[in-house]
């Protein structure tokens, strides 16, 4: 019965979905970091002229859906669905902005992996022909975050080395059925995978097994060795993840060191811009895949691409309870060719 | 990766974590707490001029010191404060101040009463329940203490 | 001189605070917990009141001060007034500072919003 999976967790598509349009809205620190001038827009207020972080939060998703209808040259009524979630409690932002988007909405929790999960879903409802048109986005914002799941902004306190810096975004995909390309050819939806890390400012090592898993998988599934990709990009390790997943996929076998690196470490320059280990959030593989890596698709200097948004599926109250952080990451090939 | 068990695995990320630079911190808390208390002392000289007693004057100074952390919270600064100086500046009674006021502006759109009145003790709150739960206790203990003689 | 000694020995205070920061996983928030409780403890057995006299702000701005006051108060309290003592002392001693800090607190709070850190 199952005709498109190969191996034991990746989804091969004969007939690939389509990105037809994407983009990409962030927040000032964002837009001075060296990936500025891929972005669409770089907002000089971060609030956005909103009350609240988490109203700004939601007009920057909105916006950034809007925008990437515009830029894909359709209108809304041309979607069937709309596939979108963010880090806040609830999944706020998105309900708020799909509250004002007429569209059938599946609101997802994936945390920071919620680009690649809502890209993954999209593409099986497209490729599956539920649908002619999905919209797959998310978002984050630095204060919305902070306040959920660390401290107060004007708090006094020193962030420690392996903390990441949340990104202030939103990314939107439009995947139609059909299109020139770039193609979602594969997808390998990852497993929990928890070592026990119970540090909340050390994400990039509670994540990083289950990057580690998620990518042998892919290559175990495929048959493709890291040298077939142009790019391999994991969500938000950031520099503590990304020695943890060089390191151990060389002793899996996998020699990651020519084409590896990591969206959190792209989207900061961490010494200027003191983010320490880097950029994290759902925003942080959104902004980075939709403004960087899919224009240079476009290019043509990037041709097949894996991306990995990686997430930490804690609470604030599990992390109270003292409970380890379930780790999570979705991998999925973006290739300018249909195969 | 599967041959790693929890332990390993955690001991081995462990590894990875960037050491924080133990002594350009030690030396920044030093330098911005030493600075809180010698503003304290001045603020102490000065009211010892208006011929208090030492428990009005400790008071006094203590309320004052409140002030400026909190002021210094509410312009924006005292968060780079901490960022500077660590336990600095959180350990001085500015940083109590502190740990009162951003929260209560952070929850400000919350509302007056859950918001801003029921968060401002996120962080103060366990301090004041330690600090006035073992001082009765420390006095009660004094009373046993002292009941035989 | 003595804003010599002031300086050095909250310096050094906090100094004890960060390494305790750097090496543990405790926040911040722990740390003013567990220097309010010590100073609690080293005010009840005598200690923190010849610190206190050596290095005045030194000694009573850092939160181990604050401690000490109020267990200085709840003994005073308890010598002067028995058991009802032991309950008023410490919050008496201690009153100004955590009034002023509600109300400052609340003042700020309606008066300024939070920024993004830089």
């Amino acid at each position: 019965m199952i005709k498109k999976r190969i191996g034991s967790q990746t989804i091969k598509f004969p007939n690939p979905p389509s990105i037809i349009g994407t983009s990409s809205i962030v927040g000032p620190k964002e837009g001075d970091g060296p990936l500025k001038d891929y972005f669409d827009i770089i907002l000089e207020d971060d609030t956005w002229a909103q009350e609240s972080f988490e109203k700004a939060e939601a007009k920057i998703q909105e916006e950034a859906i809007k925008l990437a209808i515009s830029n894909a040259n359709i209108s809304m009524n041309d979607l069937q669905y709309l596939v979108s979630g963010d880090l806040l409690n609830q999944i706020i932002s998105s309900s708020y902005t799909a509250r004002q988007i007429t569209l059938p909405y599946f609101g997802l929790y994936g945390a920071c992996s919620t680009m690649t999960e809502s890209l993954s879903i999209g593409s099986m409802i497209v490729e599956g022909g539920f649908a002619d048109k999905v919209v797959c986005a998310t978002s984050s914002h630095f204060s919305s975050a902070e306040r959920q799941f660390r401290f107060p902004l004007e708090y006094g306190s020193q962030r420690s080395f392996a903390s990441q810096w949340t990104v202030t975004g939103a990314g939107a995909t439009i995947l139609s059925a059909t299109g020139e390309g770039p193609y979602i050819t594969y997808i390998t939806p990852g497993k929990i995978k928890d070592f026990g890390i119970t540090d909340t400012n050390n994400m990039g090592g509670a994540m990083a097994p289950a990057a580690i898993d998620t990518i042998s998988q892919h290559f175990k599934d495929t048959g493709y060795n890291p040298d077939d990709y142009d790019l391999i990009i994991t969500g938000d390790l950031g520099l503590v993840g990304k020695r943890i997943v060089l390191d151990l996929m060389r002793k899996e076998g996998y020699d990651l060191s020519q084409n590896y690196t990591d969206c959190g470490i792209k989207i900061f320059d961490g010494v200027e811009q003191d983010t320490h280990a880097g950029g994290s959030g759902c925003a942080c593989s959104a902004v980075v895949f939709n403004g960087y890596i899919y224009k240079e698709m476009l290019k043509g200097n990037l041709n097949r691409v894996l991306l990995i948004s990686t997430g930490a599926l804690h609470s604030p109250i599990s992390t109270l309870q003292g409970e380890s952080i379930p780790g999570i990451a979705h991998a999925v090939t973006i290739d300018n060719l249909k195969d | 990766m599967d041959k790693m068990n929890n332990k390993e695995y955690q001991k081995y990320a462990e590894q990875k974590i960037p050491k924080p630079t133990y002594f350009k911190n030690i030396i920044n808390a030093f330098l911005v707490g030493g600075t809180i208390c010698l503003i304290g002392q001045i603020i102490r000289n000065i009211l010892f001029r208006f011929e208090l007693g030492e428990e009005s004057v400790a008071s006094a100074t203590a309320i004052i010191l409140v002030f400026i952390g909190s002021f210094l919270t509410g312009i924006g600064v005292y968060d780079t404060i901490g960022k500077i100086g660590g336990a600095g500046a959180a350990i001085p009674i500015t940083g109590f101040a502190n740990s009162i006021v951003a929260p209560a502006m952070e929850y400000k759109r919350e509302g007056l009463i859950f918001g801003v009145a029921a968060k401002m003790f996120t962080i103060a709150g366990p301090v004041l329940v330690y600090g006035i739960g073992s001082s009765v206790v420390v006095g009660i203990l004094y009373l046993m203490f002292t009941a035989g003689r | 001189m003595e804003y010599l000694i002031a300086f050095v020995v909250g310096g050094l205070i906090c100094v004890i605070g960060q390494i305790l920061l750097d090496t543990t996983k405790l926040t911040p928030g722990h740390i003013l917990v567990i220097f309010l409780v010590i100073g609690v403890a080293l005010g009840a057995i005598g200690i923190y009141e010849p610190l206190a006299k050596f290095a005045e702000a030194g000694a009573t701005v850092p939160i181990l001060g604050f401690g000490h006051t109020l267990s200085k108060g709840a003994i005073e309290g308890a010598k002067s007034k028995g058991l009802l003592g032991a309950f008023l002392g410490g919050l008496e001693a201690s009153a100004g500072a955590v009034a002023a800090a509600i109300l400052f607190g609340y003042i700020m709070a309606i008066l300024s919003y939070p920024k993004t850190k830089k």
